[in-house]
Parts: C-alpha cells; sequence; structure tokens
C-alpha cells in the first residue's frame, strides 16, 4: 500500500466542507451548551438547599463516571422509544457530548469561584451591592477568567472526543473518512488525511491554551 | 432611652452606634460577651487592644459580614441585627440588611478592590448599581473623590499596577462613595510599606477632621489614633477595660492591662 497523492487531492475537498461542517457544529454546538450548563450547575452545587445540592451532586457524579458512548446510546435508541423524543442525529450528539462535558465544565467554575478571595465577597457586602449584582459584576469575571485555560482544554476534549458521535450515525471527519475508504478498502489517504486534520487543529490549540496560562499567571 | 425616629423625623437619634448585651460564638469560643458601647453621631473612637481581643469582630458585626449570637445592635435608631416581627425580635432577613447596611462603609486591611474593574470602575459600580446613579454624575463624584485622595491621573488605570498605599486611597474613596454616616477602619496601614502609612494616615486625618462621619478605627498606631479620635476604647478578651479621651488613656491609663498593652505596642 502506497500513499497516492492523486487520491489524496480527490477526496480532500468532500473531506474538508461535508465533513469539516458537521465536526465543527459538533463541537461549538456542544462547547456552547456545556460552558452554559456547567455554569448552571456549578451555581446549583452553592444552592442553599440540599434538595438542589444532593441531585445535581449526583447526577453529574452519574455521568462523570459512566462513559460518554453508553451516554449516546441511551440518548439515541432508548429514551426516544422510552419517552417519545425524537432529535435528529446531530442534535443528540450535540446534547450528549454537551451534557457530558457540562459535568466536567461544572467542576472547573466550581473550582474558580471558590478561589475568588474571601475579601472580595466582604468587599462586595460592604458595597451593599444586590446578591445577583455581585455574581455578574465581582465573583463570575474573576472566576472565569482563573479557569480560561481549563475551558480551553475542555474546548480541545469535546472537538477530539467529536468522532465518538460516529456510534449515532453522525458523520464527520472521521467517520467521513472510514466511509470514503470502505468504497474500495483504501484507507490509508483518508484516515491519513484526518488523523492530520485532529493533530493540526488540537496541537496549535493546546500551546495557545498553554499560553493563556502563563500570561494569566503572571 | 431610645430616640424614636418617627416620633420626630428631625430628632438625631442619641446614638449613631449601639451595643446591646452584644455576644458573639465561633464554635465554642466566645469572642464577646455582654457587650454593652455606644458611639454618638460623628463620634469618632478608636479601639485598641491586644490582638484577639475581638476588634475586628465588632466591626465585623457593625458591617454585616457576622451575625450576632445574642444581643442587638442599633445603628442610627434602627434594629441593624435583628427587625421587629410583631412584638418580636428575629434576626434581620437580607432585605432588612441591605436597608440599613447603607449607613456604613468599611475600608479593608488588605483593600479588597475589585481586581476585575479599573479604578474608576471601582468606585462608580455601587453608587451606579445601589444608590442608582447615573453613571455621569457617579464618575463626576468618582472624579472628585480621587482628586481628594491624590489619584485624580489613576482612574483608567488598574488595582494591580498601583501600590498598596495607592490601593488603599481609592478604597477609602471607593467607601465614601455610598455616603455612609458610620466608617470602619480596620488596621487599614497594616499591609503597606512603612513609606507608604504616612500618606494614607494624613489622608484619613483630614477625612476625620472634616467631622461629618462617624468613625470606628482599630489601629496598632498609637500616635495616629491620638490624632483622629475623640474617644479610645481599650479592649481585652471582648470586654472594654478602659475608655476615655486620647490623652488620658495613652499618658495616664488607669488600668494595668491598659498600661501594659501600651508599653509593649510602643516597644515595636
Ligand atoms: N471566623 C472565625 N472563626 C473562628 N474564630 C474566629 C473567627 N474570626 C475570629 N475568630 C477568633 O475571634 C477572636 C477575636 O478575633 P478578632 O476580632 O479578629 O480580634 P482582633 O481584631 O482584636 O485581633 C480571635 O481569637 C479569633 O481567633
Ligand atoms: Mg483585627
Amino acid at each position: 500500500m502506497t500513499w497516492d497523492w492523486g487520491r489524496a487531492g480527490e477526496i480532500a475537498p468532500e473531506l474538508f466542507t461535508t465533513g469539516l461542517k458537521v465536526t465543527a457544529q459538533a463541537t461549538l454546538g456542544a462547547a456552547v451548551l456545556a460552558f452554559l450548563l456547567g455554569l448552571v450547575l456549578a451555581l446549583a452545587l452553592r444552592a442553599p438547599t440540599r434538595w438542589v445540592r444532593l441531585p445535581v451532586r449526583v447526577l453529574i457524579e452519574l455521568i462523570r463516571s459512566t462513559p460518554l458512548l453508553a451516554q449516546l446510546f441511551i440518548l439515541y435508541y432508548v429514551l426516544p422509544s422510552a419517552l417519545g423524543i425524537t432529535m435528529g442525529a446531530l442534535t443528540t450528539g450535540i446534547v450528549g457530548l454537551g451534557v457530558h462535558y457540562a459535568c466536567y465544565t461544572a467542576e472547573v467554575y466550581r473550582a474558580g469561584i471558590d478561589n475568588v478571595p474571601k475579601g472580595q465577597w466582604e468587599a462586595a457586602v460592604a458595597l451593599n451591592l444586590p446578591r445577583l449584582r455581585v455574581w455578574t459584576s465581582v465573583i463570575l469575571p474573576q472566576a472565569v477568567r482563573k479557569v480560561l485555560p481549563a475551558l480551553g482544554n475542555n474546548l480541545i476534549g469535546i472537538f477530539k472526543e467529536s468522532p465518538q458521535l460516529a456510534l449515532i450515525t453522525v458523520v464527520d471527519v472521521l467517520g467521513l473518512a472510514r466511509q470514503l475508504g470502505s468504497e474500495d478498502f483504501r484507507y490509508l489517504e483518508p484516515l491519513t488525511l484526518a488523523g492530520l486534520f485532529f493533530l493540526v487543529v488540537a496541537i496549535p490549540s493546546s500551546i495557545l491554551v498553554r499560553r493563556l496560562e502563563r500570561r494569566l499567571e503572571s | 432611652m431610645k430616640a424614636d425616629p418617627k416620633a420626630d423625623p428631625t430628632a438625631e437619634p442619641q446614638y449613631m452606634i449601639r451595643f446591646d448585651k452584644v455576644g458573639k460564638r465561633y464554635g465554642d469560643h466566645q469572642v464577646l460577651r455582654d457587650l454593652d458601647f455606644t458611639v454618638r453621631p460623628r463620634e469618632r473612637c478608636t479601639l485598641i487592644g491586644p490582638s484577639g481581643s475581638g476588634k475586628t469582630t465588632i466591626l465585623r458585626l457593625l458591617m454585616t459580614l457576622e451575625r450576632v449570637t445574642s444581643g442587638t445592635i442599633e445603628v442610627d435608631g434602627e434594629l441593624l441585627s435583628h427587625m421587629r416581627r410583631g412584638d418580636r425580635l428575629v434576626p434581620a432577613d437580607e432585605k432588612h440588611l441591605r436597608r440599613v447596611r447603607r449607613k456604613v462603609g468599611m475600608v479593608f486591611q488588605q483593600f479588597n478592590l475589585f481586581p476585575n474593574m479599573n479604578v474608576l470602575r471601582n468606585i462608580t459600580e455601587a453608587p451606579v448599581r445601589v444608590l442608582g446613579r447615573s453613571r455621569e454624575e457617579a464618575e463626576q463624584r468618582a472624579m472628585e473623590l480621587l482628586e481628594m485622595v491624590g489619584l485624580s491621573g489613576k482612574a483608567d488605570a488598574h488595582p494591580g499596577r498601583l501600590s498598596g498605599g495607592q490601593q488603599q486611597r481609592v478604597a477609602i474613596a471607593r467607601a465614601l462613595a455610598m455616603e455612609p454616616e458610620i466608617l470602619l477602619l480596620d488596621e487599614v496601614t497594616s499591609a503597606l510599606d512603612p513609606e507608604l502609612v504616612a500618606g494614607v494616615q494624613s489622608l484619613l486625618r483630614d477625612i476625620a477632621s472634616e467631622g461629618n462621619l462617624t468613625i470606628l478605627c482599630v489601629t496598632h498606631e498609637m500616635n495616629f489614633a491620638r490624632d483622629i479620635s475623640d474617644r479610645v476604647l481599650m479592649f481585652d478578651h471582648g470586654q472594654i477595660v478602659e475608655e476615655g479621651p486620647p490623652e488620658k488613656i495613652f499618658s495616664d491609663p488607669v488600668e494595668q492591662r491598659t498600661r501594659d498593652f501600651l508599653q509593649a505596642v510602643l516597644q515595636t
């Protein structure tokens, strides 16, 4: 089996339009969901009543300790027949990946919030700022800034795990590469291109996150 | 003896601050026990005493950062720690606290400026969000205050770029922007490099000498205490050991514990 440049050039356009579009949609959709829902979960973990805290804690632990594949499977194949909800494959994938990562992101936010010095809360009370305003003006901006690198890492994580959506028939860059390969059993070019694509995105992103980390530390 | 503001709205309450049998306990450590004391409107009081004697706790109770475990606190003739429900006293809820807390401002040892806002925003955030000032109005007032604390040029700077002394000046301006009746100062120069202490102290001397604020100050700087206070209260183990005008307390203390404390402080 030798590398065929002609074939690589032939499949690249399709791989990086149709496939890339799905990967981008899955990654960004799931990230937005994870970052928003994660914040909601983090705040729920600090709710005054444990009737909120406890169920949220259980949900987070449950999702974090089971494989994403199992969750996707349940969402796509079990829930529709059980509850009569049907969503498209990509939407289901975005929800599954987003909720899964929301549980990790909640912990990230929680650490960031805990890291804001007590004196900041006290100054906010001394100025009589309303509760909601304390969160939006004082605590969250500081907490989120502290955890930007960790959020960046989660974004990269979502990107790298997005091919798992293949289980529920979502065809992303990697899935498309496999399809193209299976047409004539010449997998080398499509899979190599797909692998390279993930490398080319993930490595610079990791470097950027590392840089951001260093800048925020100083 | 309590002034009733409803009887005559122009009458000034006799006390700006009143502690009535206040107790404060952390776990099984009783920090304050049956503490009674009062501060008149526009009076400037300094609390001195050994570390751990409960001075910070008193200020934090007034700022509602802590809750009393027994007794009551009144501010400007109004209950701060409690509120009336029918003829019973119940612990104050957040709404009540927010209303009475308006009258109190505090400057902290560690400044506690908001690092995510520039200097101007630090000063204007609360007047805009709490007092409902327009942004222009709040900024104009903030610039006046910055001028007063000698930092007109730093409105756009971020707190992290300022020296400790400058940060504390901004914190003072931020507290004053809320137009409190009572200003609480908790060892506000203790975290400063020695060469920056004098500047902040002289600013506070000016503010105190204007005479329109009730000031409760905790400090280990006895000269500063002498300059700014009408009355000095010596604390030990959550109790007032001795009180009086600064000349009296510093030159001719009656209690042995006061003498020992002053000697220890003046030696360092
Ligand atoms: N949050 C807290 N939990 C437990 N103990 C505390 C707390 N805050 C203060 N204390 C204790 O209360 C006592 C009085 O403290 P404080 O009011 O800070 O004294 P001072 O300001 O006079 O040095 C000290 O023994 C201190 O250890
Ligand atoms: Mg103290």
